[in-house]
């Protein structure tokens, strides 16, 4: 295996009495694309959310582009430098215009120049397709377009992980496919890492280089998509694909 | 790709049906705003009754049998309208209070900058990082004509300041602090370190469970008794300071309101491209809370700007205490209901304009994501 960006060893985390990620072992290669599944209030997201530490862990280690995660702020500014994360929700801002959401990052954390983080944002809104939106307000555009200015607010940071929450959950099932499109553009152009939950299986064929089941806080079954849809080991893995793929 | 711009709101298509144009005739509207239904019917025919009743005795005590011109009491009394004499008599002592008669131009002036300092800031071509400096200008200046002591002019201990003048003091100075002092104070109160939130939380339940009457008097009164002996600070000072904390902590509370609605998404999206909690704060949670709230801000303000007329119960001679002393002049007793009504509209001018202000405030903020 390639040299790993993000380690974790006996990860563990608890909403109050509830155990929600449980001894979580995973490690992630420079370049390497997976994409976690299972079913709903099973950890995916939880898990990935403490990649950048929106959510703590308790237990374990947790070490992402060579520096671990505690409760050093600086390590946590380190690491968010070197993570970007687009939502289920955008959560684009709603009081500034498109490319205003594009340069905030660049402008006030990256430190650059207002005019180069103008220009790496219109460089990034064509890759998404949608140069033309960029001084309309968040409000103005569809939802696929808002999650392609979220994925290129995130770019714009010049990240080495991309972390997607449920990227396409929250769309018009006309809109899911041009954001795949822009994903599967980032995925075979860029060679970025990427970490993404989503029950999207076409997209998870495609790119991943590994899938993994979650269920009830523990990695149940991790394989190559070929393999884990045509081939799921464990019964509940079975039992989640056979309800999704009716 | 152009497929993508199947995604995109519709746009509008040559030769489409366009929206029926409303017409709005005088009949079409007072039959849809005052006669639609046997309520709105009968509830139209008591306000014109209620009109017509009242408004010719108003125009009449008002204006037509009013006496302007009066040169004293007796003259007034024998017309059955207002004395409005009496204000022209008595205007200057309302306005500027017991402020020295041949420097009353000083507070006048000072009345002026401050209004239009505060007109200036309201309007967005000026928004920009002088603004501090007039506002740092505006202020000396106010200070240097109120008291003199320099250039030439007389000193004017604030002993005897007064009127209109004192009153936009106390209100602008209390809004300019109270404002950054409650959000500060509302971002506390949400804070993760339990210290910080603590001294908050207890700062504004404090402040709010107390009348503001009873501030006053405390910083009038018992503040001096926790002082070292020798050591005052000034009873005015004393009073604006009350007012401040007072303002603030109702502030904190509405700025409060405004934070709790923003989406913790916002919050998680600044944290994802790394800004630190004052950027997240500045950028992007503040100019969204701040913006939801303007309408109940306003109000603090405004209810800010009419309080100030509690100083008068520390002896602070604001514009309504201005108003009772020319009602106490011995030779012209009886106008009270002129001279409230007279300030009465000064007070009305200076709010209204702060609610019309924050209604046009909130339409140029909008960006159309309440679609």
């Amino acid at each position: 295996m390639a040299e790993a960006i993000i380690t974790m060893q006996d990860l563990n985390k608890w909403y109050g009495q509830f155990h929600v990620l449980r001894h979580i072992n995973l490690d992630v290669a420079r370049g390497e694309r997976i994409v976690i599944c299972g079913p709903s209030g099973s950890g995916k997201s939880t898990l990935i959310r403490c990649i950048n530490r929106l959510e703590e862990h308790q237990q374990g280690t947790l070490v992402v582009n060579g520096t671990e995660l505690t409760n050093n702020l600086k390590n946590i500014e380190t690491i968010r430098r070197d993570v970007g994360m687009v939502f289920q929700h955008f959560n684009l801002f709603p009081h500034l215009t498109v490319l205003e959401n594009l340069t905030l990052g660049p402008v006030w954390v990256l430190k650059q120049p207002r005019a180069e983080a103008e220009a790496t944002a219109m460089k990034y809104l064509e890759r998404v397709r949608i140069p033309e939106q960029a001084n309309k307000y968040p409000g103005q555009l569809s939802g696929g377009q808002q999650q392609r200015v979220a994925i290129a607010r995130s770019l714009c940071m010049n990240p080495k992980i991309m972390l997607f929450d449920e990227p396409t959950s929250a769309l018009d099932p006309e809109m899911v496919k041009e954001v795949l499109d822009v994903m599967v553009n980032l995925a075979t152009e860029s060679g970025m890492t990427m970490l993404c939950v989503t029950h999207e299986m076409g997209f998870a064929r495609k790119v991943a280089n590994r899938v993994i089941f979650m269920d009830r806080g523990e990695i149940i079954e991790e394989n190559t998509p070929d393999q884990f849809f045509d081939n799921p080991q464990n019964p509940r893995t079975q039992l989640f694909l056979s309800q999704i793929l009716h | 790709m152009r497929s993508t711009d199947m995604t995109s709101p519709p746009s509008p298509i040559p030769g489409s049906d366009t929206p029926p144009i409303k017409r709005r005739s005088a009949w079409r509207w007072a039959r849809e705003g005052l006669f639609s239904s046997p309520l709105n019917i009968l509830l139209t025919v008591l306000s014109v009754w209620l009109i017509l009743y009242s408004l010719p005795a108003i125009i009449d005590w008002a204006f037509l049998s009013a006496n302007f011109t009066a040169s004293t009491a007796q003259e007034c009394r024998e017309v059955t309208g207002a004395c409005w004499a009496f204000i022209r008599e008595k205007h200057r002592l309302i306005l500027f209070g017991l402020y020295p008669y041949d420097e009353q131009w000083r507070p006048l002036l000072v009345a002026v900058i401050l209004t239009g300092t505060l007109v200036i800031s309201a309007i967005p071509r000026f928004w920009r990082r002088s603004l501090a400096l007039v506002w740092v200008v505006s202020l000396t200046a106010s200070g240097v004509l109120m008291w003199g002591g320099v250039l030439g002019l007389t000193y004017v201990d604030n002993s005897r300041w007064g009127g209109l003048p004192l009153t936009l003091i106390l209100s602008t100075f209390g809004i300019a602090f109270a404002f950054p002092l409650g959000v500060l104070l509302a971002l506390g109160r949400r804070s993760k370190l339990p210290a910080i939130r603590t001294i908050c939380t207890v700062y504004i339940e404090l402040i709010r469970g107390v009348p503001l009457i009873s501030l006053l008097f405390m910083s009038s009164v018992m503040l001096p008794l926790f002082l070292p002996v020798g050591f005052s600070i000034d009873k005015l000072l004393r009073a604006q300071i009350a007012i401040i904390m007072f303002a603030a902590a109702y502030v904190a509370e509405t700025v409060r309101g405004g934070l709790q609605a923003i989406p913790k998404g916002q919050i998680e999206g600044a944290e994802s491209i790394g800004l630190s909690y004052w950027q997240q704060m500045r950028m992007i949670v503040l100019p969204q809370a701040l913006k939801i709230v303007i309408p109940p801000l306003v109000g603090i303000f405004i209810s800010l700007f009419k309080d100030t007329s509690l100083v008068v119960i520390i002896g602070i001679f604001d514009l309504t205490q201005a108003a009772k002393a020319a009602l106490s002049d011995a030779a012209w007793r009886g106008f009270g209901v002129e001279v409230y009504v007279f300030i009465s509209i000064i007070y009305f001018i200076y709010c209204y304009s702060m609610s019309k202000y924050s209604q046009a405030l909130e339409r140029r903020l909008s960006t159309g994501h309440h679609r």
